[in-house]
This record gives C-alpha cells, sequence and structure tokens, in this order.
C-alpha cells in the first residue's frame, strides 16, 4: 500500500481514537456536567437533578420545566430521595429502572447505541483521512496553471474573472 | 376572495409546470422566445401565489371562518395585529402558502438582476426554481389547501396555540422562512450549472451572496428563536436542542463550510465538486427540516402545524438530493481541480479542516435527531437525544472549530513554515494565557468553561489582532488616526474584515452561551405576600397577585415582585401565567432583569404556581449569567453579516477598469 495511505489511515485512527477518548472522558463522570453548578439549597439540587432527567411521558421535555402534575411529583421524589441520602447517579437509576432509558437526555454510550457517539467521530476521522489523501496528491510540484479555467467564449467575463484572483493573491 | 385565491393556487400550478418545462426546452434547444416565456412565468406565478396571500390573509382579517385555516388558527378575541396575520404560520397548508411566496419573491428577485447578465444559466435556474414551486403549488392547489372550508361554519374559531401569541413569533418563522427558502436558489444556480453543463466560476460569482442571504437570515431567525424560547417557554433558555431548532442548524452549518471554502474555489478554482455537493447538502437539509416540522414524526415544541403530507415531502426531498448527486456524478469531468495546494500548512486547507468539523457537526445533530426513531423501528425501545448530547458531540466539534477559528488568521493563503507559524503564535498565546487568567478570576473556575474561555480568547486575539495591524500598516501610509483606519480597512475590503467582524460577533455570542449555559442557577421557592427571599445577592419582595385579567385570549395573572440589590430596590418584575381557555392550555410570561450596562447577568422569574387561594405563590427564579451577551453577540453577527454583503469597491473599481479597457480595445460592449 502506498506511503500517503498508511498516513491517511494514521490520521484516521489517531483522530478517532483522541475524539473517543475526550469523548469518554466527558461522558463518564460528567455526563450532566453542563448542569452540575450547584448550590447548597436543596432545591437547587432536586432541579439540577431534575435537569438531567426527561419527562417519561412528554417526550423531550426536560424534568425540570415540564408542567404536568406527573413531573411536580416526580420532582418532589427527586427532593424526598435526596433528603434520604441518595445521590443523583442513584436517583437517575431509579427513573431508568422505573421508566426506560428514555428518562435520560443521552443515550448510554453502550452497545447499538454507541453509533450515535461512533458516526460522528467516525465521520470526523475519516473526513480527516480522506481531507489528508486529497492535499496531499493535490499539493503543488508544477507551476500552476494560468487560465484554463476561464474556458469560457466571453471575453469580458475572462478578463473580469482574471482580473478578480489577481486581486484576491495581492489581498 | 377566496374563491380567487384558490383559483390563483390552480393557475400558479399550470404555470409553474409550465415555466419548468419552456425554461429547459428553451435553454436546451436553444429557443430564446420559450425561454422567455419560462422568465414570464416565474413573474406571473409570483404574481398569482401574492394574490393567493392577499386572499388569505383578507380571510383572516375579517375573520371568515368558513375557512379550515381561519377556523382553526383564529378566534375573535385574537389581536388582529400581529396575531391573526400570524396564525398564517400557525397552519399547515398556510406556511406552505408561505414558503413558496418567499421562493417566488426570491425568484422575482433573481430573474430581474441575473436575466441578461447570466442568459445562459438563467433558464436552467427558472426551470429548476420552478420545479420546486410545481411541487409546492401542487400540495397547495390540491393536497393541502388553505383554502379548505370547514363544512360547518363555526361561530367563533379555535384560536391561535398560546405559545405563537407573542410579538417575536411576527418575525422569527419570517426570518427562518427567508432563510431555508433561500438555500433553494444556490441549487438552482448550481444545478443549472450541472444542467448546461457551463461549469466555468460564474455560477459561483453569481451565487456567493445567494448564499450569504439565507445564511444571514437563518442565523438571525435561530437567535430570534432562541429569544422568544427565552421570552415564552419559561425554561430559563434559549435553546434546547429541539429537534426543530436542530433542523435549522443543520443547514446553517454547511452554509458556513460552504462560505468558507467557497473562497478556496474562487482563488485556485478547487474543489468544485466539493462545492457543489455542499449546495446538495445545505439545500437537502431545508427541505428535510420543513419535512420534520410539518410531518410530526418527531416530537418537538415547534409541531405546531402537523399532517399528511409527510410522506409526499420526504419523498420529494429524497428525489431532488437522488437526482441533484446523479447530476453531479454525470458532470464529474467537467469539475476537475485547475490548480493545486501550495502547502499543507495553508490556509486553504485549513479551511478544509474547518468544513469537516461543521460536517461533522452537522452530522452529529442529524445522528441525533432521527436516533430516537431509528430505535424506536429497529429496537422497539424508545430514547431521548437532548442536551446532554449535543453540548457534548457538537459541543467538542463547536470547540475545534473555534480553535481553528484562532488559527486561520495566522496562516496565509498559500502557505506557512511551521518556524513561522510558531513566531507568530507567541504573542497570542501569551493574551491569550492572561484573558483566560481575567477569565478564572471573573469566576470561570471549572476546566471545562475556563477552557472554552482560553479557546475563545485565542480566537478573539489573533482575529482582532489581524485586523489591528492591517490597520496600523494602512495607518503609517495614511497618516490617519487608528479607528479611521481601521474603519476604511474594513471599507477597503468588506470581504474579508466583515468576515473577520462575524468571527468576533461569535465568540462574543459563544461567551454569552458558556457563561449562561456552564453558569446558570435556578431554584424554587413559595412565598406568601409580604415575604422576602434572598437569593445570589438580590432580595425578592412578593407584593402580591392579580388573578384573572383577560387580554386577548387569554385570562392573565400576574404576581409582583419588588427586586432589592444592597438594600436599594432596582426593579420590580411582574411575572405571569397565561390561561387559555379555548385551548385549555397556559403559558407562563417570565419577568426579566437584566443587570445591565455590564451585562453581568438575568434575573430571570416565573410563576410556577400557587396555593391557598392565591395566598402562597410559588417562583422559579433563575440567574443566567452573561446571558446578553448572546443578543448581543447575536446583533453584532447581523451588522458584521451585512457589511461582508456590501459591494466591494475594489471589485467595482476592477469590473469598471477592464470594461473601459476592453470597450477601447474594441470588444463588443457586455451586456451587464
Amino acid at each position: 500500500m502506498n506511503k500517503s495511505y498508511w498516513i491517511a489511515l494514521g490520521i484516521f485512527l489517531v483522530v478517532g481514537i483522541a475524539l473517543f477518548v475526550m469523548l469518554a472522558f466527558l461522558v463518564a463522570p460528567n455526563a450532566n456536567y453542563l448542569a452540575s453548578a450547584a448550590s447548597a439549597d436543596l432545591d437547587a439540587e432536586t432541579l439540577r437533578v431534575a435537569k438531567g432527567l426527561y419527562c417519561p411521558v412528554c417526550p423531550g421535555v426536560p424534568l425540570d420545566v415540564c408542567d404536568t402534575q406527573a413531573c411536580y411529583q416526580w420532582r418532589a421524589l427527586i427532593k424526598q430521595k435526596l433528603s434520604e441520602g441518595q445521590t443523583a447517579v442513584q436517583i437517575k437509576a431509579y427513573f431508568v429502572e422505573q421508566y426506560g432509558e428514555r428518562v435520560l437526555g443521552a443515550p448510554r454510550a453502550e452497545g447499538f447505541n454507541l453509533i450515535v457517539y461512533a458516526l460522528p467521530a467516525f465521520a470526523v476521522s475519516a473526513g480527516a483521512a480522506a481531507l489528508y489523501l486529497f492535499a496531499q496528491r493535490r499539493t503543488r510540484h508544477p507551476a500552476p496553471t494560468a487560465d484554463s479555467q476561464l474556458a469560457t467564449s466571453d471575453p469580458y467575463r475572462s478578463r473580469v474573472e482574471r482580473e478578480f484572483r489577481n486581486l484576491e493573491e495581492n489581498d | 376572495m377566496t374563491t380567487l385565491g384558490s383559483i390563483a393556487l390552480t393557475v400558479a400550478f399550470v404555470v409553474a409546470l409550465y415555466a419548468m418545462i419552456a425554461g429547459y426546452l428553451g435553454a436546451r434547444r436553444r429557443i430564446p422566445e420559450l425561454a422567455d416565456s419560462a422568465r414570464n412565468g416565474v413573474i406571473v406565478f409570483g404574481v398569482l401565489v401574492t394574490v393567493a396571500i392577499i386572499a388569505i390573509s383578507y380571510a383572516l382579517v375579517t375573520r371568515d371562518f368558513s375557512l379550515v385555516l381561519v377556523a382553526n388558527h383564529t378566534s375573535r378575541d385574537l389581536p388582529i395585529f400581529p396575531y391573526t396575520l400570524t396564525a398564517l404560520w400557525g397552519g399547515q397548508s398556510g406556511s406552505l402558502l408561505f414558503w413558496s411566496w418567499i421562493l417566488s419573491l426570491y425568484g422575482l428577485v433573481v430573474v430581474l438582476k441575473k436575466w441578461e447578465s447570466n442568459h445562459d444559466l438563467m433558464p436552467y435556474v427558472v426551470s429548476v426554481m420552478m420545479l420546486i414551486q410545481t411541487f409546492f403549488a401542487f400540495l397547495l392547489a390540491f393536497v393541502s389547501s388553505p383554502f379548505e372550508r370547514m363544512e360547518v361554519i363555526p361561530l367563533d374559531g379555535a384560536g391561535l396555540n398560546p405559545l405563537l401569541q407573542h410579538p417575536l413569533m411576527s418575525i422569527h418563522p419570517p426570518l427562518l422562512y427567508l432563510g431555508y427558502v433561500g438555500f433553494a436558489i444556490p441549487f438552482c444556480f448550481a444545478m443549472a450549472a450541472l444542467l448546461s453543463g457551463r461549469l466555468n466560476d460564474s455560477w459561483i460569482r453569481a451565487t456567493r451572496r445567494w448564499v450569504l442571504i439565507p445564511w444571514m437570515f437563518l442565523g438571525l431567525g435561530l437567535l430570534v428563536g432562541g429569544r422568544w424560547a427565552y421570552d415564552v417557554l419559561g425554561w430559563g433558555g434559549y435553546w434546547g436542542w429541539d429537534p426543530v431548532e436542530n433542523a435549522a442548524l443543520m443547514p446553517w452549518l454547511v452554509g458556513t463550510a460552504f462560505l468558507h471554502s467557497v473562497m478556496v474555489q474562487e482563488r485556485k478554482g478547487m474543489l468544485k465538486v466539493w462545492n457543489m455537493g455542499l449546495i446538495i447538502i445545505a439545500f437537502t437539509l431545508t427541505l428535510f427540516g420543513t419535512f420534520l416540522t410539518r410531518s410530526g414524526v418527531v416530537q418537538s415544541v415547534h409541531a405546531f402545524a402537523q399532517s399528511e403530507i409527510g410522506p409526499l415531502f420526504l419523498g420529494f426531498t429524497a428525489v431532488m438530493a437522488l437526482a441533484s448527486t446523479a447530476l453531479l456524478f454525470f458532470r464529474l469531468d467537467k469539475l476537475q481541480s485547475e490548480a493545486e495546494f501550495d502547502s499543507l500548512l495553508s490556509r486553504e486547507i485549513f479551511f478544509l479542516i474547518n468544513n469537516v468539523l461543521f460536517l461533522g457537526a452537522a452530522i452529529a445533530i442529524l445522528i441525533g435527531v432521527v436516533w430516537p426513531l431509528l430505535s424506536e423501528v429497529l429496537t422497539g425501545e424508545t430514547l431521548t437525544v437532548g442536551a446532554p448530547y449535543y453540548d457534548l458531540v457538537v459541543g467538542s466539534l463547536l470547540g475545534l472549530i473555534v480553535l481553528l477559528m484562532g488559527v486561520i488568521p495566522l496562516i496565509g493563503w498559500g502557505g506557512a513554515t511551521l518556524a513561522k507559524l510558531g513566531r507568530k503564535l507567541v504573542i497570542p498565546l501569551a493574551i491569550t494565557a492572561i484573558l483566560t487568567a481575567i477569565g478564572f478570576v471573573l469566576g470561570a473556575r471549572d476546566p471545562l468553561p475556563l477552557f472554552a474561555v482560553a479557546l475563545l480568547s485565542f480566537a478573539f486575539v489573533t482575529t482582532a489582532s489581524d485586523i489591528l495591524l492591517a490597520a496600523r500598516a494602512r495607518q503609517k501610509n495614511t497618516r490617519e488616526n487608528l479607528p479611521t483606519a481601521t474603519i476604511r480597512l474594513i471599507g477597503r475590503n468588506h470581504r474579508r474584515y466583515g468576515g473577520y467582524l462575524v468571527h468576533l460577533s461569535v465568540v462574543i455570542l459563544a461567551l454569552g452561551v458558556i457563561g449562561s449555559r456552564v453558569y446558570a442557577q435556578d431554584q424554587v421557592r413559595a412565598l406568601t405576600q409580604g415575604e422576602s427571599w434572598e437569593t445570589n445577592g438580590y432580595t425578592l419582595v412578593f407584593e402580591g397577585l392579580t388573578p384573572g385579567v383577560m387580554s386577548g385570549e387569554a385570562v392573565v395573572t400576574t404576581a409582583t415582585l419588588g427586586v432589592y440589590e444592597n438594600g436599594r430596590r432596582i426593579t420590580t418584575l411582574k411575572p405571569a401565567v397565561s390561561f387559555f381557555d379555548r385551548q385549555q392550555q397556559q403559558a407562563t410570561d417570565p419577568a426579566i432583569w437584566h443587570d445591565l450596562p455590564f451585562m453581568r447577568r438575568d434575573l430571570y422569574v416565573i410563576v410556577q404556581g400557587w396555593t391557598d387561594n392565591f395566598q402562597t405563590v410559588s417562583f422559579r427564579v433563575f440567574i443566567n449569567p452573561l446571558v446578553s451577551l448572546v443578543w448581543v453577540g447575536g446583533f453584532l453577527f447581523l451588522i458584521s453579516t451585512l457589511i461582508t454583503m456590501l459591494p466591494d469597491p475594489q471589485e467595482r473599481r476592477a469590473r469598471e477598469r477592464v470594461k473601459r479597457e476592453l470597450t477601447a480595445g474594441g470588444y463588443a460592449q457586455p451586456s451587464e
């Protein structure tokens, strides 16, 4: 195999692994990082846990803002469980057990759902590798051809295009 | 009037079909009369759809409840301006009509401006545009007519969705539609270039501004939508990664990628296939986005207008995507690159890395949007893909994009060496370190937000210094003072420096996003009248509740809170709850105090409920740091984008000079 293919493969692997490590690092301990601005107040803590969960009955609505009666009760339940000393992780696990995976804001990065995380990482790393191959093949060796692209029959337009090109290069 | 509107739409369908065929045959067989008649078809179509819009507006304003659209989306209590008119896009058929009308307006502008100067491409452009219009006109005339009649005429209408009863809803959907629909124009030009085989750069020149326009509108639409969510939903935030928000963000991201890579094509004649591909993807995503909004396949706060046109829309989207991709493959031989990169470490290559990341972000969003559906179909499991997923995956990619935004000003077109780049990095990195330290002192203590602040500072420093260094260089020649030199510099090259200003606006906006998403705090507390609550340095005193005041369709209950800081009363907040009897829905109306002038934070209060016969009211209070920067950044984004769109004096002068020289040299006077 050509050397540049090996390098492209390397780029694919390095970028892919880097993205995966980054995602894994961010997913594991800090799944709820963005809502983790904690406050001593119990209500704030309840809301923090609720924010990391989605309403089991209204798809796509975070539990902390949902207006249904059930959600008022679920928020009260979170508050009660926190006061009993349960952690956010335990409470989340309880909700998943009761109502299924849909209460989580992001699918767990395991099994079939791994694809949701793997696909963007794959796309970017494959893109990076393809870009390398393309750029490598297309990086200048001989002198540039001047006006091959100006194969238009209109002399005015050819001239304008050439002028613009010069003008931008002098920028 | 309704009959007139209905007839106008049926005739419009026939006209669109005719113009589509006439445009194509006129161009293919070189029959100018036929091509001209296609152009006239665009004008007639525009007039017909405008007649339909006037007819439906008249029906809305006069509350003609014999029409389904009017009966289902308005009521006698609904204020005529703006809400009765905004009901147009509250309904399925009305929003389709609005889509088609906007495309017809774009079409009129394009035909009037470009017909003469691009006479070889324009008949094809018209043909593709009218193909899209034929589809819409077909839906409007035969499947989902805005003029459909009620079987029994009700005495009053069902009223408008409460969430749409907000002044911003009179501008958010039109902006988004201008963005969505506008992407059809560069698509039509790209397809015209492919169909005609005239694949020189003229389609790029003709369309660059036509990408910038919808890109700006889409960006603005998203921002105004964010502001609407902030003011109306009572969720304390402005962005929820809702499927429909995502649907609008995807083409915007792809459009952003295109705006960068198109520069490589203009300079070097490279990436022709890639740029065509980006235009096809952006346009397909706008159709897909319209499908998402209209079909109801995804659950969303935006699911205002749903019906059975989903499969038709999906089919049309698929056909357009496949046909355009096939056409692209068919013309691959004519889309060869004409030049080569000078170096791997060049601005061109970095623009391509930017493209990979923007597309990666769009793919991440797309998979997030469709995953719940796929999962349900394939495994039977119902899942949610919400903010935690997007914040993580898309947030990481956007972070990398900001890093590139910082690096690219340091790398010239053509190429740089690592040593040179290293030298150029020293000062920006030092200033970045200082700015990051300031961020730390001001409160960004956690590693991730601090890292984000560092990235943004870096991008800000390199971009701002590129402008300033060029202004200083200009100053040496012209002896102007620095502000004058900077303004004249921007005036001399709108595109380049306008682009940089867009970057600076994005940095400001992103700072606001980080402050408000990472460091927002909220609490809920029940207060009895006269009771006070100290939270985050503010003292809130609950002064009373005014229940049950009629306002439009709603019955509004308003709470009054005195807000004190350091013992001084700074404002009075009046959060409210509106109950809509007709729709049996309630809406929270937040009250917001912007801690200006430093835009430190917003105090955002909603009424969560009451007990004891209105004696005890529970309030939810959010503290949203830096959120005003989102709006400030958004406003600057608009101004900067407008600057990039201004015609460049250099371009104009070059064009005039060439024209003069060519005329003097005995060439025929060009038509433009």
